[in-house]
């Protein structure tokens, strides 16, 4: 089963830590990382730019329209994803608990959709 | 041509590398070397006489080689030297195959990890095959193959048959590994993915080769059954669009009948001579379905009894569910409906799409239309998989349109 880690993070929140204390957190992310890779559940996953950096873009009748920013002036923002493959939903959601920033923000899970399926 | 020649040797090769050397790892990674050096040579300059043999030498050659490395990196050179065998030694005759699938579906690995291994040193696949089929990079797939039998390194698993006393349940975690791998590859697929029906082939093989090994299985011969059975619909399952169909409106002229009477015979045959089981039972439902000419001659009184059976055998949420369908086609769509009941919230359910889709048509059976587009789009919201949305919205959709457009009389005039 594929799942889809969605880290959200406080922009203002993280900008607020010390240094120190991102440390902690980038490598508690990558000993994760490293662990899963050799577990072999690690799929893929990188990390986002500043969400303020973000361009939005629409396509209404024909007409493109690229805009600065977000769609919404919301707190916490999407700052990375991770992929992995794992044998049960609880092990997503278990990996996602240890997810640093599951300490501070909060991880969306979402299973990711595949092509195959039973007929009945 | 060669590809099925050598992935037949592989297990053989393997298990005759991992007996002299007693290091299944290395020998796992040394035998794939050597499938590698085959597939390349062996159309250039022609398949060996002695292919097994062929096979083995190599893989002792690279397997030296990586005993010798890892010597050299502890420092500890003698060790390879006292590993590598005598000129000339005896190739074991014996086929250790059975010795190298339960290895691989050890109890210490989790299922993922147990396919991988079992597709690779069995079913002699590269780790680039593998991954394909389960949609993850090939980096991944080869970590979980060399994690795995690290795994079993540590958890003290040696290269020999499990002990007598272990026997039966450590043959349940193979079964079990052959089904998941059948499921995997069970699915109704559009072009370019064609390649899972191939695992789903490769499960048949192998569960067949491991028949041939354990000939009084019961079980054994039931999942084969079960498989065969089963596959032999793949033909019917999907539209040339990729819609799913269900089982009650597939073109049964279509469904492979060498496949189902294979399945069918093999079924009647196992259950007149060994002990019960839940692969056997599930076989004998499939083999119900298989001998009706229409899904209106379905025998569903004897569906039932069967469900009956695998609930008081092997009782499970999957068995509850599908007991239900078959209760409400004997006794009418509200005693399934209330068969359903127990499976609310049942976290054990990993699949409450499929609870919500049955309840869905139990209400459509039982004229409930509102009820039954509001199930239908439950479980359209629930599933992973994009043709079975596809399809349990297109079944909302259809109710839908007669609730806004109820039929009317035909006007006369």
């Amino acid at each position: 089963m594929r799942y889809i880690l969605l880290i959200y993070q406080n922009t203002e929140a993280w900008k607020g830590l010390s240094q120190e204390d991102k440390d902690v957190l980038m490598h508690a992310a990558g000993d994760i990382v490293e662990e899963l890779s050799a577990t072999g559940e690690w799929v893929g996953g990188e990390g986002l730019a500043d969400a303020s950096q973000a361009r939005s873009t629409r396509v209404r009748d024909g007409v493109v329209t690229v805009t600065d920013g977000p769609f919404l002036e919301a707190k916490e923002a999407l700052a990375g994803y991770c992929i992995v493959d794992v044998a049960t939903p609880r092990r997503a959601e278990e990996i996602a608990a240890r997810w640093p920033d599951a300490q501070h923000w909060g991880m969306e899970i979402r299973a990711l959709m595949h092509g195959g399926g039973k007929e009945d | 041509m060669n590809e099925r020649l050598l992935r037949e040797l592989a297990p053989q090769v393997l298990a005759a590398v991992a007996r002299r050397h007693g290091r299944f790892d290395l020998a796992e990674d040394a035998t794939q070397e050597a499938l590698i050096a085959a597939a390349q040579q062996w159309p250039a300059e022609g398949v060996p006489a002695n292919p097994r043999g062929w096979l083995i030498a190599v893989a002792t050659h690279r397997l030296i080689d990586a005993l010798r490395a890892e010597a050299s990196r502890n420092r500890r050179e003698e060790v390879a030297f006292t590993q590598e065998p005598p000129p000339g030694a005896d190739v074991p005759d014996e086929d250790d195959t059975l010795t190298v699938l339960f290895l691989c579906c050890h109890p210490a690995l989790s299922p993922p990890s147990q396919l991988a291994l079992t597709l690779r040193a069995v079913g002699g696949l590269t780790s680039a095959q593998i991954a394909a089929a389960f949609l993850v990079p090939e980096a991944t797939m080869a970590q979980r193959v060399s994690r795995a039998k690290a795994t079993i390194a540590d958890a003290g698993g040696r290269f020999a048959l499990p002990p007598d006393d272990q026997r039966a349940a450590r043959l349940g975690v193979v079964l079990h590994v052959l089904y998941l791998m059948f499921n995997e590859g069970y699915t109704a697929t559009s072009g370019e993915r064609l390649q899972r029906r191939e695992l789903a082939l490769e499960a048949i093989r192998l569960t067949r080769m491991t028949r041939e090994l354990l000939p009084g299985e019961g079980e054994v011969a039931g999942l084969l059954a079960l498989m065969l059975l089963t596959q032999a619909r793949s033909g019917a399952r999907e539209s040339p669009d990729g819609t799913l169909v269900p089982l009650a409106e597939q073109d049964r002229l279509s469904w492979d009948g060498a496949m189902l009477e294979e399945g069918a015979q093999l079924i009647q045959q196992t259950l007149s001579r060994a002990p019960l089981g839940p692969y056997q039972l599930q076989a004998a439902i499939a083999a119900v379905h298989a001998e009706a000419p229409t899904a209106a001659d379905t025998d569903w009184p004897q569906v039932l009894k069967l469900y009956d059976l695998l609930h008081a055998l092997a009782p499970s949420p999957v068995v509850t569910l599908n007991r239900a369908v078959a209760l409400a086609m004997v006794d009418g769509p509200r005693a399934g409906l209330a068969g359903l009941d127990t499976l609310s919230g049942d976290r054990r359910l990993a699949s409450q799409h499929r609870l919500a889709a049955v309840r869905a048509h139990l209400h459509e059976m039982a004229g409930d239309t509102q009820a039954a587009v509001a199930g239908y789009e439950d479980a359209a919201r629930r599933t992973t998989s994009i043709p079975e949305q596809r399809y349990l919205r297109a079944q909302a959709e259809r109710l839908r349109d007669d609730v806004e457009d109820p039929p009317t009389a035909p006007t006369t005039g």
